[in-house]
């Protein structure tokens, strides 16, 4: 955990240059930039530059309709698309009161696991493939369209979902998805022992993230850091057990924690976390109840004044919408506050004195979705 | 220099420089050949690892990829970053290719097959193929890229940490065989497969009847020294340091385009050839079959065509060990530098002088008794 500082970090004496990771770079996924100011091979200073792919979806929440700014949840980290329009999706109901059918509550819990997979597992692949390994990917993606075919039948999409409405889903599932889920849990579990063999064992990768990028629990209090880079640092806050939205109580599941607080902690959590998602698919899959998908909702939609805030675990940690509402059909202001942002901002004080490959290391290991951080 | 060279022309038998001359274009020929068809293979590999076809839309299974993928690097517009040095810049590319070129010409690929037979093959090839490390680091630093120059100073850490235990091994492998002329090396090597170097070090039936134990008890782990090093000094995965693409988006390679680019591609197939032919010759047996004695004189005697097959064996064993080189790249995650560096001084060099250290103790034993 303690890598040896082999220059002393901020010497005055030392000759640095700065050095753009981005925003055009092969390892920032995206339009990151990182200001990195280098001695040799070592990081000085790391200073991310978010901004690049700003959006301006909490202004767009301002000027829309609550239904017309449901799509925009869905773009914001794109990878878990289900997860973040379930916290927009709540939050709404939480506010105007609206009740759930149990079997969309299911339909929820199914494909808000599936996508959690799914965003695991391109995150996984595309850590490898930061660390030069190329194979990985390729078959993170194989299991990946499996999940993207299921979603695909129900949703009518392959990534950004606008499957949720207010007080239901879209659209109800068929038996066969239902039978595509449960055969997908035991062929999931079995590419799990084999991503166990193939990947987590390899030596090379194991001195690529054992006790690489430390992060404390201290660390992350004072960033405010969440989801897998939290609980890779031993603190064991899963949004789904410590403030249970939907119906995630009435599932078995554990909270994968690990006390190393290095890389490979995160990576086992992340690894842990998709086994876990699949036990809690193969209770919903047994228990879905018959019945109605949508609950009902008034034709104009208006939310009470006052604030209401709703948080969901999506992969990369805890989302949190919340929305001021004066009374009208439009939010007076939607606020996300969002895993990636957070987890980034720990970046420059953890990449201190590191080597640029070990910070490499420590970016893929916090799974940053771009679009996320900037919003 | 000029006057050797004259009198190389003048004095040498007209076969020997006709030989010559028709080696080093055969030499030219196969490795274009090999560096255009290497990229297939690793490409059309790298389809079956991940799961995938490949190329295939040019030509039968993708076999007209290379010439569509030259044509199009041939194509492009050659430019140099502002100020950049000009010269540099450009003879590093021609500095990268022409080693590998020149070390070709040293190899036996069959009984008799090679361009010059040299007492001094070996050092030779050593020498001229560590060349490549110096062209590397002056296309990295004439290219005026902070990621390019990173690189260079990274192969140069590398290959020299490299060196080191690659000529450690070789020269328990000169200290046992007692010679440094590649093809007197094979020929050592005659009769099965128990006589190549990588087994004869252990137990050496050369003698006749029981045999004796061998010059050197680590042979296996010598040979898999030598491969790490051949895979760490071709910069090839998982040693790639020099383009490393997800830190360096392409080191060194970072400022060239078009065929710039492609000779440095290119070399590095040719220097993947070379430090696997050299494996091949050092380790097991070169064009040797390792059949037994009977079908190794066959391989002499038959004239033509007992070198053709003599060839043959040669070229399943190299292309074996790229083929390994090509599946180890497209299997393993890229090592982290000071491990590279860790390994090479912490392990490799250590058991490499050990081994050094036990060849010349077993070598002596018997004299002094």
């Amino acid at each position: 955990m303690n890598i040896p500082q082999l220059i002393p970090v901020g010497d005055p004496s030392a000759e640095t240059f700065t050095i753009n990771l981005g925003p055009q770079h092969p390892a920032t996924h995206g339009v990151l930039r990182v200001k990195l100011e280098m001695d040799g091979e070592f990081i000085v200073n790391a200073q991310p530059v978010p901004g690049y792919i700003h959006r301006m979806h909490e202004k767009m929440g301002e000027n829309r309709t609550y239904a017309q700014y449901l799509p925009n949840t869905s773009r914001i980290d794109y990878l878990s698309a289900m997860t973040y329009t379930h916290a927009f999706v709540g939050a709404v109901e939480k506010a105007a009161k609206i009740e759930v059918p149990l079997r969309a509550e299911y339909i929820r819990v199914i494909t808000s696991e599936l996508n959690r997979i799914s965003s695991h597992l391109v995150g996984w692949g595309a850590w490898i493939m930061d660390l030069g390994g190329f194979t990985p990917i390729l078959y993170a993606f194989d299991d990946r369209e499996k999940i993207l075919d299921l979603l695909e039948a129900i949703t009518g999409s392959r990534l950004t979902y606008c499957y949720y409405r207010f007080g239901g889903v879209c659209d109800d599932v068929d038996q066969t998805f239902i039978d595509g889920c449960k055969a997908f849990v035991p062929y999931m579990r079995e590419r799990m022992k084999m991503y166990k063999k193939l990947v987590t064992g390899n030596i090379i990768f194991r001195k690529r993230v054992e006790g690489i990028g430390p992060i404390s629990a201290e660390m992350c209090r004072k960033y405010g850091a969440c989801g897998p880079v939290l609980r890779g640092s031993g603190v064991n806050y899963d949004v789904r057990k410590a403030e249970p939205y939907s119906i995630y109580n009435q599932f078995d599941f554990d909270i994968p924690v690990y006390q190393e607080c290095d890389s490979l902690a995160r990576y086992l959590v992340r690894m842990d976390e998709i086994e876990q998602s699949l036990r809690i698919i193969e209770q919903a899959c047994a228990k879905i109840p018959e019945g109605p998908f949508q609950g009902k909702v008034p034709r104009i939609l208006k939310l009470p004044v006052g604030d209401t805030c709703f948080a969901t675990e999506c992969g990369r940690g805890r989302l949190l919408v919340r929305i001021t509402s004066d009374g009208k059909e439009e939010a007076y202001r939607i606020r996300l506050r969002t895993p990636c942002f957070t987890n980034l901002s720990l970046f420059e004080e953890a990449s201190q004195g590191m080597m640029l490959a070990d910070a490499i290391s420590l970016m893929a290991s916090l799974d940053l979705v771009i679009p996320d951080i900037d919003r | 220099m000029i006057e050797s060279i004259f009198k190389f022309f003048t004095t040498e038998p007209y076969w020997t420089l006709t030989r010559s001359i028709l080696y080093l274009v055969g030499i030219c020929i196969f490795v274009a050949a090999n560096a255009a068809y290497l990229v297939w293979v690793e490409r059309k590999g790298a389809g079956r690892f991940q799961r995938r076809p490949g190329p295939t839309e040019s030509g039968p299974w993708g076999l007209l990829q290379p010439p569509a993928d030259g044509i199009k690097l041939l194509a492009k517009q050659l430019m140099a970053p502002p100020g950049s040095d000009k010269i540099l810049f450009w003879a590093a590319p021609l500095m990268v290719i022409a080693p590998p070129l020149v070390c070709l010409a040293a190899i036996p690929f069959g009984n008799n097959v090679l361009a010059r037979d040299l007492n001094i093959g070996l050092l030779m090839v050593f020498s001229f193929g560590s060349i490549n490390v110096m062209a590397l680091m002056l296309g990295g630093w004439a290219s005026r890229n902070k990621y390019a120059i990173i690189s260079a100073a990274r192969v140069v850490s590398q290959n020299v940490a490299y060196e080191i235990p690659m000529l450690l091994v070789v020269i328990t492998i000169i200290m046992v065989t007692g010679t440094m002329n590649l093809q007197e090396i094979i020929v050592q090597q005659a009769g099965g497969f128990w006589n190549w170097n990588i087994l004869r070090g252990i137990w050496d039936f050369s003698g006749g009847g029981w045999g004796h134990i061998g010059g050197n008890l680590l042979a296996p782990v010598t040979f898999l020294i030598f491969y790490i090093c051949m895979l760490a000094e071709t910069n090839r995965a998982p040693f790639d340091m020099a383009e490393a693409e997800s830190e360096l988006v392409a080191g060194a390679f970072t400022e060239y385009g078009g065929m710039g680019f492609g000779v440095f591609f290119m070399a590095e197939y040719a220097n993947i050839v070379v430090g696997c032919a050299l494996a091949t010759i050092l380790f097991l047996g070169g064009w040797q079959s390792g059949l037994g004695s009977g079908f190794g004189t066959l391989l002499t005697s038959w004239g033509v065509i007992g070198t053709v097959i003599g060839v043959g064996f040669f070229f399943a064993k190299m292309y074996f060990l790229i083929f390994s080189v090509v599946w180890i790249r497209w299997t393993f995650p890229r090592t982290q530098f000071y491990g590279l560096l860790n390994l090479s001084w912490k392990i490799l060099i250590p058991i490499s002088l050990f081994t050094l250290l036990l060849t010349s103790v077993l070598l002596k034993l018997p004299r002094l008794f």
